[in-house]
C-alpha cells in the first residue's frame, strides 16, 4: 500500500511538472488525497466495478494500469485505450473495471447505482463504487442516485473526497450542512465519516462499508474528510483564494504519506535507504514512460469517426472521406506526424 | 397537492376504492393493485382532502373518433404491414408490450425502469402485466429524478444490461438531458471502444390533446444533434412492435419516440417475429407527383390529405421516415429523383427541427433533382397553447397540407 502512495505521489509530481514544461496539455493531480486513493482501493476487490470522478487515478493504479499506461492516456498517443479522444486524466479501463472518466460532475453518481442494480439482479459477488467530491454532492444527481440507491437496496458504495474545496468554493459557501455523512441519513443510507488522511482508517472503513454492501444488500456513504492540497487543475493557482501558508501546513504536517510511512517505520517494515531507492527507481521509471509516451505515434484520423456508433453509418463515413479530401488537397496545413 | 393521473385503466380501478377514505399512498406505493382496462384516455384528479373526481375528457372520445378515421385511412393504402399470415388484431401500445415482453423473454439482461412502469402498468400501459410476470427486478419503478434513472440505465447498460428508460412523457426527458447528451452519446467514443450503451429510452411525446405546453414537447428536435445516438419515430403497430425490437437488439442507445396520441391505434399484425429496420423509411403509398415526407401523428394527416388529394387528381408519394436519426436519404433520394418535389409534414416547431434538418440534407444531396424549393409544414414556434381551438391550429391540419401540394405542384 506504502509503495503505491509514493508512486502516486511522484506520479502526480512530475506529470504537473510536464504540463509546466508543456509537454502536456492538462492534468489534475491527488496530492494530500493518496490515502483516499490507495487504501480504498485496497479494501475492494477487482471485481467491483469503479465509478471515478477524476481525482482517483490511485485506484486504477493499485489495481494494476502501468506508468506507461498512465502516461499514453496523457499524451493521447496510439497506445492509449481512449484512442487520444479525451483530455488528460480521463482515464478509463474495461479490464480493471474503472470506467472512462467523464468531465461532468456527479454524473457517474447514478451510473455507479444502475451497475450495483446490475450487479444485484445478476447476484454476483462484488458492488459499485463510486468517488465524487464535496462539490459533486450539490449536484442534483447526488440526491437522487442516493435516494434511488436506497430504494432499490443496491450495493453501492458512495465515497465523497471531503477536501474541503470545489475549485474556489469553500465548503461553507457549498452547503450548511453537518458534512455530508449526514445527508446520508436523511436517505436512509448508513453514512460513515472517516479521516481521510489515515489510511489504516480508510482501509477498514471501506472494508466494512463492502461487506455491508454486498452481504446486506444496502448502500453505504462514506465521507473521508482531507484536504486537496494541490491546485484543482493546471489551470488552477489556488494562491489567489487561499493562504499559502494553510496549503503548506497540510502539505507538511499532514501529509497522508509521511504519517503512513511514520507507522510503518515504527514496525520496522521500512528505513530511510527503502525510501530513497523506492523513490528514485519510481522516478526514473516515470521519466522513461514519459519520453517513449511523447514519441509515440498519435491516433489516426480514421479514429475520429469510429466508435460514435457500433458501425460507422454512411453520413459518417461521407464527413470522413471529405476530410482525408481536404487533406491530401492541403498536405502543408496539416501535421506531419500525425497518420490518416 | 392535488396529482393528476391520465391513465388508461385508473378511472375504473380507483371507482372501486371507497371515496371517503383515500390515502394518496394507496395510488402511488400500492403496487399490487390490478387495474382493468379502459379504452378511453381520462382524467383521475386526486385532491387532497381526500376525495377523488372522475373527469372523463369530453374530448377524448373525439379524439377516439379521429384516430378511427386515420386507421380507415392507412387499411386503404398500400400496407406495409400485413403478411400473408392471418395475424392478429391489436392497438398500438399493446403492440409495444409484446416486442417489449418477447425481448424479455429472449433476452433475461432487458430490464425496464420509469416512473410507474411496474405494477401500476405505465400511464400509457405499455408494460402492463411485465412485473407480475417478470418481477419488480426487472421491471422498476423509480423515483421521479429522470437524469438519475436514465443515468442509473446507462450505467446499468455499461455494466450488461440492456435496459429499456421509461420516460412518463418525453417532455420530462430534458431532465435527463446532461445524462444523454454528455453520457449515453459519449462514452462509448471516450471510452475508446471499451464500454458500450446499448439503452432504449422511450417514451410518448408530441401534441395531445389539451396537455398543456409542458406536456406537448417534440424532443426529437432538440435531440437530433447529439452524436451517438439514434432516434426513430414509431407511428403504427406494425412498427411499434418492429422498431422497439430492433432498437433492444442494437448495441447503440436508441431513442424511440412514440405519439401521446397513437396509442390506441389498431391494426393486425403478423404472428411470427419480426424486427423493422432501424435506419430505413417506410413506403406508406408510392406516387408520382410529389414526394411528402412525414413521420409519427402527422402521417395520419398526411394521408388524410391523400385523400382529398386523389379526388383532385393528384398522385402523392408518401413516405413515413421513421428513422429521425439517420435519415434514410436513400429511399427519401430515389422518391426525390421521381418526384422532383418535396413537401416535409412535420410537428416540431419550424426553428432548429427535424424539418429543417431534413430540408437541409436534401437540398445538399439532391438539388439537382428539385424543380421546386422545398416547402416545409410544421408547427409554430410557439408553446402549444391549452385552449383547444388555439392548440388545434398549432398543428399542421390536412387542408395545409392539401392546399402546400397544389402550390408545389403548379
Amino acid at each position: 500500500m506504502y509503495s503505491n502512495m509514493v508512486t502516486l505521489q511522484t506520479l502526480d509530481t512530475i506529470f504537473y511538472e510536464a504540463q509546466r514544461q508543456g509537454r502536456i496539455s492538462f492534468y489534475v493531480t491527488s496530492i494530500g488525497e493518496e490515502a483516499i486513493n490507495i487504501a480504498s482501493a485496497a479494501a475492494l476487490t477487482s471485481d467491483d466495478i469503479v465509478f471515478p470522478q477524476y481525482r482517483e487515478p490511485g485506484v486504477l493504479l493499485w489495481r494494476g494500469f502501468t506508468l506507461q499506461e498512465f502516461a499514453n492516456q496523457c499524451f493521447g498517443n496510439k497506445a492509449d485505450y481512449g484512442k487520444g479522444r479525451q483530455m488528460p486524466i480521463h482515464y478509463g479501463s474495461n479490464k480493471l473495471n474503472y470506467f472512462t472518466v467523464a468531465s461532468t460532475i456527479a454524473t457517474q453518481i447514478p451510473h455507479a447505482v444502475g451497475a450495483a442494480y446490475s450487479l444485484k439482479m445478476d447476484k454476483k459477488d462484488a458492488c459499485a463504487v463510486t468517488y465524487f467530491g464535496d462539490g459533486g454532492t450539490s449536484e442534483g444527481d447526488f440526491h437522487a442516485a442516493m435516494n434511488f440507491a436506497a430504494v432499490t437496496e443496491s450495493p453501492v458504495i458512495f465515497i465523497c473526497r471531503n477536501n474541503g474545496w470545489a475549485i474556489s468554493t469553500p465548503t461553507s459557501d457549498q452547503f450548511r450542512s453537518d458534512g455530508i455523512a449526514v445527508r446520508g441519513q436523511a436517505y436512509g443510507v448508513r453514512s460513515i465519516r472517516v479521516d481521510g488522511n489515515d489510511a489504516l482508517a480508510m482501509y477498514s472503513a471501506v472494508h466494512s462499508a463492502r461487506h455491508m454492501a454486498v452481504n446486506e444488500h444496502r448502500p453505504i456513504l462514506i465521507e473521508a474528510v482531507t484536504y486537496r492540497v494541490g491546485h484543482h487543475s493546471t489551470s488552477d493557482d489556488s494562491t489567489k483564494y487561499r493562504p499559502a501558508n494553510e496549503i503548506e501546513w497540510w502539505r507538511m504536517a499532514r501529509d497522508p504519506v509521511t504519517r503512513f510511512r511514520k507507522w510503518i517505520e515504527i514496525n520496522g517494515w521500512w528505513g530511510s535507504e527503502a525510501e530513497s531507492q523506492l523513490r528514485s527507481s519510481i522516478r526514473s521509471q516515470l521519466l522513461h514512460a514519459i519520453q517513449i509516451a511523447e514519441r509515440a505515434e498519435k491516433p489516426p484520423v480514421n479514429d475520429l469517426f469510429t466508435d460514435v456508433y457500433d458501425n460507422i453509418p454512411s453520413n459518417l463515413r461521407e464527413q470522413e472521406k471529405l476530410l482525408k479530401e481536404t487533406i491530401n488537397r492541403h498536405p502543408k496545413d496539416y501535421p506531419a506526424d500525425v497518420p490518416i | 397537492m392535488a396529482a393528476i393521473f391520465q391513465g388508461v385503466g385508473a378511472a375504473a380501478a380507483l371507482s372501486s376504492l371507497p371515496s371517503n377514505s383515500f390515502d394518496s399512498k394507496n395510488i402511488l406505493f400500492s403496487p399490487r393493485r390490478s387495474f382493468s382496462v379502459r379504452k378511453a384516455p381520462s382524467f383521475v384528479v386526486v385532491r387532497s382532502d381526500g376525495t377523488m373526481n372522475l373527469d372523463l375528457n369530453p374530448k377524448g372520445r373525439r379524439a377516439q373518433q379521429f384516430i378511427a378515421n386515420a386507421v380507415a385511412t392507412k387499411e386503404d393504402s398500400s400496407a406495409a404491414s400485413s403478411s400473408s399470415k392471418p395475424g392478429h388484431e391489436l392497438l398500438l401500445f399493446e403492440a409495444l408490450r409484446e416486442g417489449l415482453e418477447e425481448e424479455m423473454e429472449r433476452d433475461p439482461r432487458v430490464c425496464v425502469m420509469g416512473e410507474d412502469v411496474g405494477h401500476y402498468g405505465g400511464s400509457y400501459k405499455v408494460t402492463k402485466g411485465l412485473a407480475t410476470k417478470f418481477g419488480d427486478l426487472r421491471v422498476l419503478d423509480t423515483p421521479i429524478a429522470e437524469n438519475s434513472f436514465t443515468g442509473m440505465g446507462i450505467g446499468a447498460a455499461m455494466t450488461g444490461l440492456r435496459p429499456v428508460v421509461e420516460g412518463m412523457n418525453m417532455g420530462f426527458l430534458l431532465l435527463a438531458f446532461n445524462q444523454i447528451s454528455n453520457n449515453c452519446g459519449m462514452l462509448h467514443y471516450t471510452s475508446g471502444g471499451q464500454f458500450t450503451i446499448p439503452i432504449v429510452i422511450r417514451g410518448p411525446g408530441g401534441v395531445g390533446r389539451q396537455l398543456g405546453a409542458e406536456h406537448s414537447q417534440r424532443l426529437e428536435s432538440y435531440f437530433q444533434s447529439v452524436p451517438g445516438i439514434q432516434m426513430v419515430a414509431c407511428s403504427t403497430p406494425y412498427n411499434a412492435k418492429g422498431l422497439m425490437k430492433a432498437a433492444l437488439r442494437s448495441e447503440n442507445p436508441v431513442i424511440l419516440f412514440e405519439h401521446v396520441l397513437l396509442y390506441n391505434l389498431k391494426e393486425r399484425i403478423p404472428d411470427e417475429d419480426y424486427i423493422c429496420n432501424l435506419e430505413e423509411a417506410e413506403m406508406v403509398r408510392p406516387g408520382e407527383h410529389v414526394t411528402i415526407l412525414t413521420y409519427s401523428r402527422m402521417r395520419y394527416h398526411v394521408m388524410q390529405a391523400a385523400k382529398t388529394l386523389v379526388n383532385k387528381g393528384y398522385d402523392p408519394e408518401v413516405i413515413d421516415i421513421r428513422s429521425l436519426k439517420p435519415f434514410d436519404l436513400y429511399t427519401i433520394g430515389n422518391s426525390v429523383k421521381k418526384t422532383h418535389r418535396v413537401l416535409i409534414v412535420e410537428e416540431c416547431m419550424r426553428t432548429g427541427g427535424i424539418g429543417a434538418s431534413l430540408t437541409a440534407a436534401i437540398t445538399e444531396n439532391f438539388h439537382d433533382y428539385l424543380d421546386a424549393p422545398i416547402i416545409c409544414l410544421s408547427s409554430q414556434d410557439v408553446p402549444t397553447p391549452y385552449a383547444g381551438r388555439l392548440e388545434e391550429w398549432t398543428v399542421v391540419q390536412p387542408a395545409q397540407i392539401v392546399t402546400a401540394v397544389e402550390q408545389l405542384c403548379q
